[in-house]
């Protein structure tokens, strides 16, 4: 039943837009691109060619050849690090330089590689998730064979300052990996400007569909294939072309860079009206991430003495996530705002808004109001709001007793 | 389409939308405060206590939907119980009077059995503080 969808950092509706340039791809033109003793394999051939040239503009690639799509960002993410990792392994030591708070793909695809040898360092960061420029220069040595540091992060917004990243990187001559798939369409982003080597693209992030990506690669830039077989995409990634797939990611890339000013600024204001309807009404709330350099669409906040789920449950008709380990099935605390050392009382009142398209100024004020009396509900339930009011530091606080585990 | 609200029995949302007891017993005789080490949370129960019999309970929890709705639902299911009643009381018996609950969310109702187990163990500690066992 939700009215209101405010996560589109996890997924975004498929633009109308989108959904009629695929349409062909879908029904009549169903060739396969790599045909090409016929028609149909012609006019598959002319769809991708014409996506790719749509998705290298999104990026400032020199040449749509440049795009090797993908089932998606995760796989552009583990082709970027396994594929430098592999193509390097004559190398008697490697190592990869990256931040904490990155996405699942980064670090789990390091953590793999880590088994191979592949040593993983982590460049500090600061309290609103900025990686420490100082920090990232000292960790890279002659062994280094990637920095991959992502251009937005999907919880707290907090976007790095990319370009410092690339001139580091190319001062350094290694080659700098940028997952941007929550950055594309909300902030502007140029690979050759920012000195990138390669950048994850996710079409459903931006108003395309699920199940398509791409990896920016630069002209000259050595990868081991993670998939083989036909040796497709300039024999980086085999496999049938998702046709009706590209098409969606290219026209979603299109509208992106179209729409990048316009809707920015139209989601930088909407979110300015959250962030200063929670600050003003509600107290004891804190922003997690970074207070300016942030996504023109996140907010995440803390709202202390209060449980994420619970206040989800009180935003009913909301689509809403939390940093909360009740909200996890791990019953883990989000990972992102350990890593900033958001103390975990607070990481559990806290909520990401993730603002897009289809919200309006009604929706943010129907959402502050269910905050503002939600908060007020729970708070009068929380036996911590009780100590805090006492006095009693909730950190060093004592129960008499500890529940089991199951 | 689903929400967090489809996870949950109607009266599991009926106790976490109104809840039952929230707040201190005034003299109350008996305190529990439990944390939960699998997510963090936390209940206070308070009782009174007369004639062995629990007479007043209330609860403050920070916690999920399921935390609140068993917190609340154990607060009913003590009143007018004879202590060594109230210490049959399980966890999953608190579930069972819910209508069940997700299976990542069991554990929340451990905290509201141990909060109990909690609270009665302090008021039995008062007792002998008060009048040492004759
Ligand atoms: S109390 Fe944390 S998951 Fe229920």
């Amino acid at each position: 039943m939700n009215l209101i969808y405010m996560d589109h950092h996890a997924t975004t509706p498929l633009d109308a837009e989108v959904l009629a340039a695929m349409m062909p791809a879908l029904t009549s033109e169903y060739g396969n691109p790599s045909s090409n003793t016929h028609a149909y394999g012609h006019a598959a051939r002319y769809m991708v060619d014409s996506a790719r040239a749509q998705v290298a503009q999104l990026v400032g690639a020199p040449r749509p050849d440049d795009i090797i799509f993908t089932s998606g960002a995760t796989e552009a993410d583990n082709l970027a690090l396994k594929g430098i990792a592999h193509a390097k392994d004559y190398m008697p030591a490697r190592n990869i330089v990256t931040l904490a708070i990155e996405h699942k793909a980064v670090l789990d695809a390091a953590r793999r590689l880590q088994k191979e040898n592949v040593e993983i360092r982590f460049a500090a960061i600061d309290p609103y998730g900025v990686v420490d420029l100082d920090d990232l220069a000292a960790k890279i040595d002659k062994n280094t064979i990637l920095i991959s540091i992502q251009t937005a992060n999907s919880e707290i917004g907090t976007i790095q300052p990319i370009r410092e990243i690339g001139v580091i990187a190319k001062k350094h001559g290694v080659p700098f990996h940028t997952d941007a798939v929550q950055a594309l369409g909300r902030y502007e982003i140029d690979v050759m400007r920012d000195h990138i080597d390669m950048l994850s693209i996710s079409a459903h992030k931006m108003y395309g569909p699920k199940g398509i990506g791409a990896l920016y690669v630069r002209r000259g830039l050595k990868l081991t294939p993670i998939i083989d077989g036909g040796g497709h995409e300039r024999n980086m990634r085999s496999g049938t072309l998702n046709v009706p797939g590209i098409v969606g990611l290219g026209k979603a890339a299109e509208i992106a860079k179209r729409d990048l000013k316009s809707e920015s600024e139209r989601l930088l204001k909407l979110r300015n009206r959250l962030e200063d309807g929670i600050l003003r009404r509600i107290e004891h709330v804190r922003i997690n991430g970074h207070p300016t350099n942030r996504l023109p669409n996140n907010l995440n906040v803390a709202f202390a003495y209060v449980e994420g789920e619970s206040l989800i449950l009180a935003c009913r008709g909301v689509a809403l996530s939390s940093g909360s380990a009740c909200t996890s099935t791990s019953l883990q605390s989000s990972y992102v705002l350990k890593a900033i050392n958001v103390p975990d009382f607070l990481a559990h009142g806290s909520l990401r808004f993730g603002l897009g398209k289809s919200n309006s100024e009604e929706h943010v004020d129907i959402v502050l109001d269910l905050l503002e009396k939600g908060v007020r509900r729970l708070r009068e339930m929380s036996p911590l709001y009780d100590m805090a009011k006492e006095g009693v530091s909730i950190e060093s606080a004592h129960f008499s007793r500890h529940a089991r585990g199951k | 389409m689903m929400d967090a609200w489809d996870d949950y029995s109607e009266k599991v949302m009926d106790h976490y939308e109104n809840p039952r007891n929230v707040g201190i017993v005034e003299k109350a005789n008996g305190t529990g405060v439990v944390g939960n080490p699998a997510c963090g949370d936390v209940m206070k129960l308070t009782i009174r206590v007369e004639n062995d019999i629990i007479v007043d309970a209330k609860f403050k929890t920070f916690g999920c939907g399921a935390a609140i709705a068993t917190s609340s639902m154990v607060t009913e299911m003590v009143k007018g119980k004879s202590l060594a009643d109230a210490l049959e009381i399980s966890n999953r018996g608190v579930m069972e009077a819910l209508g069940g609950l997700p299976k990542v969310k069991r554990h929340c109702s451990v905290l509201a059995e141990e909060a109990l187990k909690a609270a009665i163990a302090d008021y039995e500690k008062n007792r002998r503080d008060i009048s040492p066992a004759a």
